[in-house]
């Protein structure tokens, strides 16, 4: 038994809060004070448009399909250009567990994760989604992208006229 | 017949405002301790209810009472809801006996500022502390939960083991004021506070004051990461908030009763007496505070092993000494 030892150990922790009592405390009151948050801090989701200002969600579906709690929703439509686009696109954020599935997904960057994590609401209603809230005017983390000048649709640009394409072969032409 | 109104007036008045006074330093020594604690754990503690969290104990009051009075299905009624008054009612009668300042000068006659001066003021005093191990045994019993029957077991068990040590440790100071009475005791430390003259009763009194207000380093009947609350495991409301109020008002009652036996009760030196004495009461609070922001619990066998083994023949030797001494110095007197 070490006598001196237990006493000192006893009475030593006392100078420590002792110490403390005066010392600032590192909380962060939440409300009026925020930390800043990291740069690449992922919370609600995005729906980012192209360089020209046009909606960059081709309504694949994909991202409700990887979504773990199935909160995303909308239906398909395709305007008389050939181009793609989601008629409605709902997103329930009662259920988004914000994991980032969709924005992995997502073939067209349309769906990216920002920084927005205060949703915060008494009714459940007001936690639907619509793609008119979820728009936003920028493209997001790379804003020079843009999905039709890649995948040889004849939609923004005549098929085969991007330039990382070839014009389109006539397979007329490959008869023997 | 004019006479005896006005001095049951003037009674009615003191009593009013010690009632008014314990209850409110109870409820803002809530406060105190979980500003206190907070800061020793570098948080704000509570701050969102009036100016820096001031308005707190009120805001606790409504909830307590608004909430509702449950009572466990195989209960024992009438000990169940007896049981919380029991330990605030203790608590709140002990303070009878403690004098908080010089007896005043009053409209031609004298008000000992003191409820009740009883010759045998500590005896009464430890009637109570033992009366208020009932109310956490009973509350523990009735509850018919297994933790809250741990609990109360382990009050009693704690009680038995510090009652005796804490006992023993005010002999000496009875036989240095050679009085019971609280008032008699203050004033023999009108020169020099016991806690000067006889440190050893001074630290295994306020041990066994630790033990007996069931807080940190021996708060085994509420441990609260063993037995959920210990005994008032099955109380919600107000009655919950009784056994709080109560242990609040205890920490208060004891910082009073070894104010007035160690500490030398309202002496001292410039100001008003009453400001001694609520500060040295504040002072004991806030070391108690101190405390429990410091030290970790105590295991069962731990707590009554010291209890038996350390303190009691501590306060033992003690007594043999104190008495040899004064023996020695006061000759034949």
């Amino acid at each position: 038994m070490n006598l001196w030892r237990d006493i000192k150990g006893t009475f030593q922790p006392f100078w420590i809060t002792l110490r403390y009592l005066f010392k600032r405390p590192v909380t962060i009151s939440y409300p009026e004070q925020k930390r800043t948050l990291p740069p690449r801090y992922r919370a609600r989701m995005i729906l980012t448009r192209d360089p020209d200002g046009e909606e960059r969600c081709v309504a694949c579906h994909l991202c409700s399909a990887a979504c773990p709690v199935d909160c995303i929703s909308m239906q398909a439509a395709e305007r008389a250009d050939g181009r793609r686009h989601a008629a409605w696109f709902r997103i329930n954020f009662a259920r988004c567990i914000y994991c980032g599935l969709c924005a992995e997904a997502c073939p067209t960057l349309a769906i990216q994760m920002s920084s927005e994590y205060e949703l915060g609401n008494r009714d459940l209603l007001k936690l639907v989604w619509e793609k008119e809230d979820l728009l936003v005017d920028h493209g997001g983390k790379d804003p020079d992208y843009h999905f039709y000048r890649h995948t040889g649709i004849g939609v923004v640009a005549p098929r085969g006229g991007n330039n990382d394409e070839l014009p389109p072969v006539d397979i007329k032409t490959n008869l023997p | 017949m004019n006479d005896l109104l006005l001095t049951g007036l003037l009674m009615l008045i003191k009593l009013g405002m010690i009632l008014a006074v314990l209850l409110t330093m109870a409820a803002y020594l809530v406060l105190a301790e979980r500003k206190l604690l907070a800061r020793m754990q570098r948080r704000y503690g509570p701050n969102r209810v009036g100016f820096g969290g001031m308005l707190q104990p009120l805001a606790d009051l409504i909830k307590l009472l608004t909430k509702e009075d449950f009572l466990p299905a195989q209960a024992d009624k009438w000990l169940f809801l007896l049981a919380p008054g029991l330990a605030a009612v203790t608590a709140l009668l002990a303070f009878a006996v403690v004098p908080f300042a010089p007896p005043l000068e009053l409209f031609g006659r004298q008000l000992p500022m003191v409820v009740c001066d009883l010759n045998v003021g500590i005896l009464y005093f430890f009637g109570l502390s033992s009366l208020a191990v009932y109310g956490v045994a009973l509350g523990g019993w009735a509850s018919n939960s297994k933790y809250a029957l741990l609990g109360a077991l382990r009050a009693m068990g704690q009680m038995l083991s510090y009652e005796l040590a804490m006992g023993l440790s005010i002999v000496p100071v009875i036989l240095m004021a050679r009085s019971f009475s609280l008032t008699e005791i203050v004033q023999a430390q009108a020169s020099l506070p016991f806690a000067l003259t006889n440190p050893l009763a001074f630290g295994i009194f306020f041990i066994a004051a630790l033990a007996e207000s069931k807080r940190t380093p021996f708060d085994l009947p509420e441990a609260e990461n063993e037995l959920v609350a210990g005994f008032h495991t099955e109380y919600s409301g107000m009655r919950f908030g009784l056994f709080f109020v109560g242990e609040y008002l205890n920490l208060v009652v004891l910082g009073a009763i070894i104010t007035s036996l160690f500490l030398g009760g309202w002496h001292g030196p410039l100001l008003p007496p009453i400001i001694w004495f609520l500060g040295k009461v504040l002072a004991v609070a806030f070391v108690f505070i101190w405390i429990r922001g410091t030290l970790p619990r105590l295991r069962y066998d731990q707590l009554m092993a010291f209890g038996w083994k350390a303190l009691l023949p501590l306060a033992l030797v003690n007594l043999l000494a104190t008495g040899g001494i004064l023996l020695w110095l006061g000759g034949a007197s």
